[in-house]
């Protein structure tokens, strides 16, 4: 893929934010590529991991939020566990993600954070996920309503998903906890 | 041996076969499992994606349950065991993290209790030799590709649970067994893990390249050690032959229902009927021994 990206001044763009974000130098990241081949989704994504690297010392914008690399990641950490210079590349795409959800940057493919809400959503209410409800508010959000009906019977059948509410758990510190947490928005997705 | 057991909110769901046969099989090992009162969700990716002090303190609400028992903490999902392990680290190694964290549990932890998976449990606190002594059936030489996914084994200077590209855990608790663990590439890759609903397409690529690569060599099942890995491996092989056309049959089993077989307990204690992929070839080698 080409990368796109007209050069300003150096250090401009998010690379400053994303650094200090993640606490991760990037500047000793020399392109070796090793991080995109062992990614799981290196090849599918528009941008490796190494490109997002390239494009943040190129000076990239708020624009490199909305690569789908960044909702697509997984967090599975092969690639800082490859990198020759200990870059902890998977430390970046959580800062990316934490400044897409702090900017509004508009919905990925799949919405997955639709899918966080969906889930902490149920954990603040319970205290535990709850999958039905999890994933019924999930499906309504993102209209993939019919997509994956056909296994429910037969897990319901093989008891493979609880129908009853989680019980038994400490929510009182749970709601403490997202209170005392609470991430806030620049301006709302 | 007496430990917290942290159960993950899969356990009482999605992965209640995880639950039973891992208990079945402490109650045969006289390992005595106590769930901490109140114990609650461990924030799982969605927390990890949002926040670091929620990631962080999420587990650590339990954690502290845990230290209030004098006890270590055993999970048995994987994705549970990185982030109560995570956790840990960046409150042991972080006096702000701490802060935060203590603030928002409202008392103060330490991140010192020790965290590891049964996985673990088996091997480092009871022993190979003394569970073998135990057996009463084997898995007669049944070929067991092990899957240990990206969870248990990074980053690896935390989790510190085994090499962290060719791990061999499972695999020796296989190989005790009678099985015959299968050398082959894919033992740490990604099988898509919280993506199944929002990125089925990427899922459905990673399951199938797994399961082609055990195929090819040879497996007559897959072993994992997370709720994660079992349910995208097992629940999309229908899905891969829809996009696909390749076609998979491949029973994708708990460890510890492996070993509870061996054990001698049965089936239906193990949850083995809850699999998508059916075990019952696998069941009737075993049982026939
Ligand atoms: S592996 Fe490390 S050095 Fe190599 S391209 Fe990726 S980040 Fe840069
Ligand atoms: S952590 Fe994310 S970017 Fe890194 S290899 Fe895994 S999926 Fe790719």
């Amino acid at each position: 893929m080409t990368i796109r990206i007209t050069k300003k001044s150096s250090r401009s763009g998010i690379v400053g934010n994303i650094e200090e974000l993640s606490g991760v130098n990037l500047s000793t990241c020399y392109q070796c590529k090793k991080c995109s081949s062992g990614c799981p989704v290196g090849d599918l994504a528009g941008s490796p991991p190494s490109e997002i690297i390239r494009r943040l010392h190129l000076g990239a914008d708020e624009e490199l939020l909305e690569s789908d690399i960044v909702w697509m990641c997984m967090s599975c950490e092969t690639c800082s566990a490859r990198c020759p210079m200990g870059i902890d590349i998977a430390a970046v795409m959580d800062a990316l993600r934490a400044l897409a959800l702090k900017k509004g940057t508009p919905a990925p493919e799949g919405n997955v954070p639709l899918f966080n809400r969906a889930l902490l959503t149920t954990v603040k209410l319970f205290g535990r996920t709850y999958d039905m409800g999890m994933i019924a508010a999930y499906k309504l959000g993102a209209h993939k309503f019919l997509q994956d009906t056909g296994k429910f019977p037969e897990m319901l059948k093989k008891k493979k998903i609880a129908l009853i509410l989680p019980r038994g758990s400490d929510k009182k510190t749970v709601r403490r906890i997202f209170r005392k947490t609470q991430v806030k928005r620049d301006s709302k997705p | 041996m007496k430990y917290a057991y942290f159960p993950g909110c899969s356990a009482h769901s999605t992965a209640r076969d995880s639950h039973m046969s891992t208990l079945a099989v402490a109650h045969a090992l006289d390992i005595e499992m106590v769930e901490p009162i109140g114990w609650s969700c461990c924030g799982a990716t969605a927390a990890h994606q949002t926040g670091r002090v929620l990631a962080a303190a999420l587990p650590a609400a339990n954690l502290v349950l845990a230290q209030h028992m004098g006890m270590d903490m055993v999970a048995t999902c994987a994705a549970c065991y990185n982030r109560l392990k995570i956790a840990n680290f960046e409150i042991s190694h972080s006096p702000e993290m701490r802060e935060h964290v203590s603030d928002a549990i409202g008392r103060d932890y330490d991140g010192s209790v020790r965290v590891i998976h049964f996985v673990e449990l088996l091997i480092k606190d009871i022993g190979l030799k003394s569970i073998r002594s135990k057996l009463k059936k084997s898995l007669d030489n049944l070929k067991v590709a092990c899957f240990y996914g990206c969870l248990l084994v990074r980053p690896h200077d935390v989790m510190q649970f085994d090499d962290p590209e060719n791990p061999t855990s499972l695999d020796n608790l296989v190989n005790m067994m009678g099985g015959e663990s299968l050398d082959w590439p894919h033992k740490v890759e990604c099988c898509g893990g919280g993506l199944s609903l929002t990125r089925t397409d990427v899922v459905i690529r990673l399951t199938d390249s797994i399961l082609a690569m055990a195929q090819e060599s040879g497996a007559e099942c897959i072993a994992v050690a997370c709720p994660m890995c079992q349910s995208n491996l097992d629940m999309r092989q229908k899905d891969i032959t829809k996009a696909t056309g390749r076609k998979y049959n491949m029973p994708i089993i708990y460890t510890t229902q492996l070993l509870g077989l061996c054990l001698g307990l049965s089936p239906k204690e193990l949850g083995l009927e809850k699999l998508i992929v059916p075990a019952d070839k696998i069941i009737e080698v075993i049982e026939g021994k």
